[in-house]
């Protein structure tokens, strides 16, 4: 091609090429550390963590006593909190979430409404966390204390629900921690079921439909199983999401060691431990705290490799139907 | 797709016609309770936000913007130190994360797509959304604070520089997937080399749908706390430094929230009020800029 270009010409493209490209190597470096800052994360707070680690070891997990004072520090309570808290979140999130995203992909109500409430959705995922908190204080707490006064008299007599339900009934507790953290999910759960409802094709739904099954048969025999992997995703997310939440969790639940069956005592989380205590925190307390945040980090990091991988192999499968 | 394909049972009769519309009720009840489940959801937010303007708005005036925060106990005053606080905090995380997410950006969509190290920077940045946003606080108070021996703003500003980088730079790869391949294609062609490209064709194109992603991780740096709370702290001056403990918005609105004091509580609901303002302005100018691409 270049064969009867000029000499000089065909040297000065070779120089030009050998020329190393300044902004390509920027840019390399950027990437580079934005991969480095989620390892540089890891093993600094491992470095931190370090002298925890050496004296709990792995009994960390399973000590139930967290005593600042003592330099006694486990996170059993804070761990089965986080755990309890999140997944009380979804049940009472999911079944909403999935109605919502429904109602938002099927042709109940014109599309100005459906639209409405797809902002308001959204509106929900960019109230701050703080406000939520604020706004649970004085609403869902004197609700969940009415609730608990009612429900510690109801379910007295019945064996199971009155250990979940068992008195002294606190307005600062796990029902009322989990209730707000059900409406904060809300959001993660209904935009991505929502995208897995839509990539349903429509020719599976017309399908359905020349078969003579009604709407629901349409929704629950083909459009939801076509989808579910998308919605296993989404869910997979919304716990990633719950268990990492703060400070509407620190300022409702209470934020107590105390390990006890009954949603309506306070309890605790490990993101809201953190929230609670590094700001007074020296020396050993520190480093267990580092401790906790470093579980934290590998329980959500697992959590949200389970989502995406659910969620890439949700997208495959759907492009194959197309 | 429309209510006609919904419900093929009218063209049944006799005993099939009583089997199909009890098939064909029992899915409008389903409907309904669909229905009257997402217009629940309203409840909740509507509830958020009338409790913010009544509570909030009766101390909403040019003071709280003027003032400091009232000790505990008193009354008057505002949170002029804090609206400063959250300003400077989310600048220092933009200059901080900005050129980090868009260079990364930049390298993972022009230079080199389908290399290992790009696909890694996807990966990390889908992972480092899912962090959550108090261990990107625990990270600074390790890096920032304990090496500095102190709570500073820059601690606060760090902290939320690493929870907006993954938004910033997947908005921006977005962005950029959006730009024409016939651009790039025509600025080759004329002779452009990559960086010209870049820089004159590419970026220029893709700019508006940028900014949507500033604005974004603004709005949700703005609305943070748990980043905040052990690495700026608070505090009841005007800033001196960046060194030195800083006030912010939402920090102000989780200490007042627990005192017991009535006028401190309605001071955290006037916050609220500010704080959900300035996120608002934020999401709409992302949408609107968005819009007009």
């Amino acid at each position: 091609m270049q064969t009867d270009a000029p000499a000089i010409e065909q040297g000065g493209i070779k120089e030009f090429k050998r020329r190393p490209d300044l902004f390509r190597v920027l840019c390399w470096v950027a990437s580079a550390a934005t991969v480095a800052m989620l390892a540089w994360i890891i093993i600094e707070i491992t470095r931190q963590a370090a002298p925890s680690i050496q004296k709990f070891g792995l009994d960390f997990l399973t000590n139930s006593k967290w005593v600042p004072n003592r330099n006694i520090y486990g996170v059993s309570p804070f761990l089965i909190g986080t755990v309890v808290s999140s997944v009380i979140a979804l049940i009472f999130a999911l079944p909403l979430g999935l109605a919502i995203a429904i109602f938002l992909s099927e042709d109940f109500l014109p599309l100005p409404v459906r639209q409405f409430v797809r902002f308001t959705v959204e509106m929900l995922a960019a109230i701050p966390s703080v406000v939520y908190g604020l706004w649970g204080i004085f609403v869902v707490i004197p609700l969940v204390q009415a609730f608990g006064a009612w429900a510690v008299v109801a379910f007295k007599d019945i064996p199971v629900l009155n250990s979940i339900f068992a008195p002294p009934a606190y307005g600062n507790s796990m029902l009322t921690a989990s209730l707000v953290l059900a409406l904060m999910i809300l959001p993660t759960i209904t935009a991505i079921s929502r995208s897995a409802l839509v990539a349903v094709p429509g020719t599976l739904r017309e399908g359905a439909y020349a078969l003579g099954s009604t709407r629901w048969e349409a929704i629950f025999g083909v459009i939801l199983p076509t989808a579910a992997p998308g919605i296993v995703a989404a869910t997979i997310l919304a716990l990633g999401r719950a268990m990492g939440e703060t400070m509407a969790i620190a300022m409702l639940i209470g934020n107590s060691s105390r390990l006890t069956s009954s949603l309506l005592s306070p309890a605790g989380t490990l993101a809201g431990l953190l929230a609670n205590q590094f700001g007074e925190a020296e020396g050993l307390q520190v480093s267990s705290l580092m401790y906790a945040a470093l579980l934290l980090v590998v329980i959500t990091l697992f959590v949200n490799i389970a989502g995406e991988a659910v969620l890439r192999y949700t997208q495959k499968k759907t492009a194959g139907i197309r | 797709m429309n209510t006609a394909t919904a419900e093929p049972t009218d063209f049944f009769s006799g005993a099939k016609a009583a089997r199909s519309s009890a098939r064909s009720l029992w899915s409008k009840f389903l409907s309904g309770i669909c229905v009257g489940l997402a217009l629940l959801t309203l409840v909740p937010l509507l509830s958020i936000v009338f409790l913010v303007l009544k509570n909030g708005l009766p101390l909403l005036s040019w003071n709280v913007f003027t003032e400091l925060p009232p000790a505990a106990g008193m009354t008057g005053g505002g949170f002029g130190n804090a609206v400063v606080g959250t300003l400077l905090m989310v600048g220092i995380a933009l200059a901080l994360a900005t050129p980090f997410g868009i260079l990364s950006a930049i390298y993972i969509n022009e230079y080199d797509p389908y290399s290992r190290l790009s696909n890694a920077v996807r990966f990390v940045a889908k992972l480092l959304t899912g962090i959550p946003s108090i261990i990107c606080g625990v990270f600074a108070y390790a890096v920032v604070v304990l090496t500095t021996g102190g709570f500073s703003a820059w601690a606060g500003g760090f902290a939320l520089a690493i929870l907006i980088l993954p938004t910033i730079l997947l908005t921006a790869e977005q962005a950029l997937l959006g730009v024409s391949k016939a651009y790039r294609e025509a600025s080759y062609g004329l002779g452009a080399t990559n960086f010209q490209t870049i820089w004159r064709v590419v970026l220029p194109d893709a700019l508006p749908a940028i900014m949507t992603g500033i604005m974004l991780a603004v709005a949700r740096a703005a609305g943070e706390t748990a980043p905040l709370v052990f690495t700026a702290l608070f505090s009841q001056f005007w800033i001196q430094s960046l060194r030195e403990p800083t006030a912010s918005l939402s920090v102000l609105i989780y200490n007042f929230s627990t005192l017991p004091f009535e006028h401190q509580i309605k001071m955290a609901w006037t916050a609220s009020l500010v704080l959900v303002i300035l996120v608002t302005i934020a999401n709409i100018t992302a949408q609107v800029v968005f819009r007009r691409r």
